[in-house]
């Protein structure tokens, strides 16, 4: 029944009140969230937020200490194995054999899912990839952006319905790390969900979605748009000679709740934004500094829920 | 020379330094080094010390009486005097006798003829027959040796004899070395070796299978997939059960040749518990793989279980002549079993039937290991 409506429905992922401790520390913190079918989501939080954790949770590799969840309409606590079958799931670290061929690699992945024709299969995604003439190569010897391209090859495969990434990107150069996402869209377009953990900002803005989790708990979601506006901060742009010394004289003024720098000039932030202006007036006359209001990056915004987060631990 | 002065200097100490006190916190960690380090000394010392005898005492005996005589008794009980024998089975017929020479369920046969008593008053001087297992020429040996002052004692005991009768030895005691007459210790060497070499090599194939997937980082991915622990563990398994019985066969090949060891029984009934004892093996190691949390704790665990196989089996030393405790403790290892096998097919002829409970103790020890494994085998992370 649920999953009919669930598998017929527009919903990918549902989670409620996930929770997750090792050895009496908790990683996940009552985590919900919901991710649409056909949606890149991008999961974003600073290392050790929880978000292996979580993608560990999706895929059946972890039990949830608490809470219930539904990944393609089977439940994440009871239904291991057919999330297993239809749900891809593609490790931090490199975890093909690397003692086996490119080739032997998608046949064993091919002949685990009881795919019909392992060899025709492997080959077509060994296309796919665009790795023609080097099916023998051992995956050991591949390169790092090759070795993530032959991780997601494996991982899509089975052709799994959702797809959980973690840190696809990690060390892996800009170019590749394009093309890497342009296979992503093009898997998306075709009608699988994504779900990417990643702490690059550049890479938030290719999804379709983000969450930012820290310290296990989820502290924002929704489209980037959503994201920015709803965390209500106001900032400054700052250029001019000696930004430096600024900073240090205005970290720490009472209605600055962050200063960055950001390329030449430096992101002067406050959730106040009367308090904000109040605090910076001294300084907008000096004469060398130009002063402009900004819009506030996805990344500022992170910095901010981080810090926030951060106070409520303390 | 160098100065001590010149290597501080140079920086030679400090690093040498650094990297001894780096060994020192990582051996601290490791718990199982640890406990290797005390396990083998102490504890094999002193297990081995008090379990291995190679004048092995009270030896199982089965007599065949086709008469029941004081005459007989007597001998009985100067047999048992010697302290070499022991009593454990009466046969009803040679074939059963044989039986369980073969299955080594004992190490001697002792027939008493027909009219022995009647045969000794008249002075015909019949013979009493022992026979030996010599397939182990070691446990054999002293025993046979013993046998001498039976004679002797059975008369003293048995006052009913006239005195001429008691002075020329009133009967033979003639002995019967089985299965391996010459004493060649090559013939007992090889089947046990046969055994030996394929616990060591089958234990290490698998002991490092299932932590080798988990140091790479591709258990990660396997554990992701829609496979179970038992066909992981089928899978990973089969293809060394070809590669042992390629090796079984290798050192059959050389002992037949090179040693002339005979196989007296049935090569196929050898190849078939052979496969089921490398099973065995590899299904151990496996357990100990899923136990182990890095490859060098499957290989210690590896070891700490190969020992006793070694000392305990019946490989180096006498299984008989082992206290009770040791005996128990050798029941519980795959070897043991695996030596009565290759040493009662190739030396004794044996058949299934005279091997039928080892075959079943390999079946069940293999069942039990295979359980063990894919219960802990961990289909999370968690």
């Amino acid at each position: 029944m649920r999953r009919n409506e669930q598998a017929n429905g527009t919903i990918a992922v549902e989670v409620e009140g996930l929770t997750k401790s090792f050895d009496g520390k908790v990683v996940v913190r009552n985590l919900s969230m919901r991710v649409v079918r056909g949606q890149i989501y991008g999961f974003l939080g600073p290392n050790g937020s929880g978000k292996t954790t979580t993608l560990r949770m999706l895929c059946g590799l972890l039990t949830p200490d608490s809470g219930r969840g539904v990944a393609l309409g089977y439940d994440i606590r009871t239904q291991n194995e057919e999330i297993k079958r239809h749900v891809g799931y593609m490790t931090q670290r490199f975890s093909l054999y690397q003692d086996l061929s490119i080739l032997e690699n998608l046949e064993f992945v091919a002949r685990v899912y009881g795919l019909s024709d392992p060899t025709r299969e492997a080959n077509i995604a060994i296309e796919r990839l665009g790795l023609q003439g080097r099916e023998r190569q051992l995956a050991g010897t591949l390169s790092g952006g090759w070795k993530q391209r032959l991780a997601l090859g494996a991982c899509i495969l089975p052709k799994p319905e959702l797809l959980l990434l973690d840190e696809p990107t990690a060390g892996v150069d800009p170019k590749a790390r394009r093309e890497f996402w342009a296979e992503i869209h093009k898997l998306a377009a075709e009608g699988m969900t994504v779900l990417v953990s990643t702490h690059y900002m550049d890479e938030a803005e290719r999804c379709h979605e983000v969450a930012y989790i820290a310290y296990g708990e989820l502290l924002a979601q929704g489209t980037i748009e959503g994201v920015i506006e709803g965390a209500h901060l106001r900032t400054w742009n700052v250029a001019g000679p000696d930004l430096q010394a600024l900073a240090e004289k205005l970290v720490g003024t009472p209605g600055i709740d962050m200063v960055a720098p950001f390329g030449a000039s430096l992101h002067v932030s406050g959730r106040d934004a009367a308090a904000l202006d109040a605090a910076v007036a001294a300084f907008r006359d000096e004469p060398r500094l130009e002063w402009t209001l900004s819009a506030p990056s996805l990344e500022d915004v992170f910095i901010d829920l981080m810090s926030r987060s951060q106070d409520n631990f303390r | 020379m160098i100065g001590l002065a010149t290597l501080r200097r140079s920086g030679a100490v400090s690093r040498t330094w650094a990297m001894f006190i780096k060994e020192f916190v990582q051996l601290r960690r490791d718990r199982l080094t640890f406990g290797t380090m005390i396990f083998i000394p102490v504890v094999q010392l002193l297990l081995f010390g008090f379990a291995i005898n190679t004048t092995p005492r009270q030896l199982p005996t089965a007599v065949l009486m086709h008469e029941e005589s004081d005459l007989a008794r007597s001998v009985l009980a100067a047999l048992s005097n010697t302290s070499y024998f022991r009593v454990t089975r009466v046969a009803r017929s040679e074939a059963e006798m044989d039986h369980w020479m073969r299955s080594g369920d004992v190490l001697f046969g002792v027939e008493i003829p027909a009219l022995f008593e009647r045969s000794v008053r008249r002075g015909d001087r019949p013979a009493l027959l022992v026979v030996a297992d010599a397939s182990d020429p070691v446990a054999a040996g002293t025993a046979l040796a013993a046998l001498e002052g039976v004679v002797k004692t059975a008369l003293a005991r048995d006052r009913g004899l006239p005195e001429t009768i008691q002075s020329v030895p009133a009967f033979e005691i003639r002995q019967h070395r089985r299965y391996n007459p010459a004493a060649i210790t090559s013939l007992n060497i090889v089947p046990g070796l046969l055994g030996t070499i394929l616990t060591m090599t089958m234990l290490i194939f698998t002991a490092l299978s299932v932590t080798r997937e988990i140091e790479r980082g591709t258990m990660e991915s396997l554990l992701a997939m829609p496979i179970r622990p038992l066909e992981i563990m089928i899978g990973k398994i089969t293809p060394y059960i070809a590669i042992g019985f390629i090796q079984a066969a290798l050192i059959l090949v050389c002992g037949v040749l090179i040693f002339d060891v005979p196989i007296e029984g049935s090569t196929t009934l050898l190849a078939v518990l052979s496969t089921l004892f490398i099973a065995t093996n590899l299904s151990i190691g496996y357990t100990f793989s899923t136990i182990a949390q890095n490859q060098l704790q499957a290989i210690q665990m590896s070891f700490m279980f190969f020992l006793p196989n070694i000392l305990l089996s019946g490989f180096m030393f006498p299984f008989a002549g082992m206290p009770q405790w040791a005996q128990v403790v050798g029941e519980l290892l795959p070897l043991t079993h695996y030596i009565r096998i290759a040493r009662g097919i190739m030396l004794k002829g044996a058949t299934l039937y005279d091997l039928q409970l080892e075959a079943l103790a390999l079946l069940a020890l293999m069942v039990l290991a295979m359980t063990i494994a894919v219960r802990r085998f961990r289909r999370t992370l968690d």
